[in-house]
């Protein structure tokens, strides 16, 4: 399973994720407080920044990561064209582009498993519930390990089918998909429960 | 304790590959993705608690770092996304369907597309307008027009979650846990 950490090692990975967590939520909060394109434009720049300082191939990385902005920055350009008010689309859409900018800086730069140790740190006080950290790791693993395992299962009932039909599957095939994905469910809780349990 | 665990593991991962899958695969022609369609199944076969907690260990795979949404999207800068509502939204929409399905007398099918237009289009709606409001400084009912163009797709995705979970209550009625 590929991650979205990048594989060109910068000066950030080595930073503690914890801190990089919260410096992104005290910057975020400060991006929303500021309500004039300047100081959000110089906010993008200093981002920018950041990313070039990593070297090429991780700011083109990061750039391709923007990609699902588009949709909101035609949205918003076109209706404060329309309602002739520029300054306050811009301030929009240069916030959206340092936020979103900053949060994919930080996963870029952050190894799977150091979030999910903070996320455990951070899932402490749930204990009394019953979210045990080991609990929680174990149900990341297993959902880790069979997306792979249910993709090939999803690709196997859709060759059956057209082995039997010449017309396309369609949503018909997530009934034998679920079912599989309850019978595995099933399967590994009996595993796990004669390997002494999820504790 | 066991098969709780493993339910709501391999459910988030049902989502996970929802999402995976190309569009057109499901609907002949019409683009729609599945992943919002794994969250109303999380709701109408694990039912409330363990299709919110499904929906919830997605997102904290999602926020660590893999690209498990829908158009390869993850990280934690799709909760900086306008549409951030949505993802707030999901675990909520999964619950609310989980309960209603659980408390209905109904048959499962109808039961679960019903539950799903409450849950997976009114309440995500909400939480996705509510969202778009604040990341886009748009008042709620512009925001609200913006929101309305998920809803055809997700009308079609209510109707294929109720055939799903009457197909499923049909063959094996014990796989639906909604109803145990």
């Amino acid at each position: 399973m590929l991650t979205l950490t990048s594989p060109v090692e910068t000066w950030a990975h080595p930073l503690p994720a914890g801190l990089k967590l919260a410096f992104l939520a005290v910057a975020t909060t400060g991006l929303f407080a500021l309500k004039t394109p300047l100081p959000l434009g110089l906010a993008c720049a200093a981002t920018a920044l950041a990313y070039l300082g990593c070297g090429r191939l991780f700011a083109t990385t990061g750039l391709r990561l923007l990609w699902p902005l588009w949709p909101f920055v035609v949205i918003v350009g076109l209706w404060h064209l329309w309602t002739a008010s520029p300054a306050t689309g811009a301030t929009i859409i240069l916030r959206m582009f340092a936020a979103v900018g900053l949060a994919n800086f930080v996963t870029m730069t952050t190894r799977l498993s150091d979030m999910l140790a903070v996320f455990q740190w951070l899932a402490r006080p749930l204990r009394p519930l019953g979210l045990s950290p080991r609990r929680l790791a174990l149900a990341c693993a297993l959902m880790v390990r069979f997306i792979p395992v249910m993709l090939e299962r999803f690709s196997q009932i859709s060759q059956s089918w057209s082995a039997r039909s010449s017309r396309r599957p369609g949503w018909r095939i997530l009934v034998p998909v679920t079912l599989a994905a309850l019978d595995d469910a099933d399967r590994a809780a009996e595993a796990l429960r004669a390997r002494g349990g999820a504790g | 304790m066991e098969r709780n665990l493993t339910h709501i593991a391999l459910f988030a991962a049902l989502i996970a590959i929802l999402g995976l899958i190309p569009k057109v695969d499901l609907a002949g022609g019409v683009p729609i993705t599945a992943q919002s369609l794994g969250i109303m199944l999380c709701g109408t076969v694990l039912g409330a608690k363990r299709g919110a907690l499904a929906v919830l260990l997605f997102l904290a795979l999602v926020a660590a770092g893999l690209p498990l949404l829908s158009g390869g999207r993850g990280g934690i800068g799709v909760f900086a996304l306008p549409s951030v509502g949505y993802l707030v939204g999901f675990p909520i929409a999964a619950f609310a369907i989980g309960w209603l399905m659980e408390r209905t007398t109904l048959a499962a099918g109808p039961a679960a597309t019903l539950a799903s237009i409450i849950g997976g289009i009114g309440i995500l709606s909400i939480f996705g307008t509510l969202g778009m409001s604040v990341m886009l400084d748009k008042s709620l009912a512009e925001a609200a027009f913006l929101a309305g163009a998920f809803l055809p797709g997700d009308l079609i995705k209510t109707v294929i979650a109720g055939f799903v979970t009457q197909g499923l209550a049909r063959m094996r009625p014990a796989s639906l846990l909604s109803r145990a």
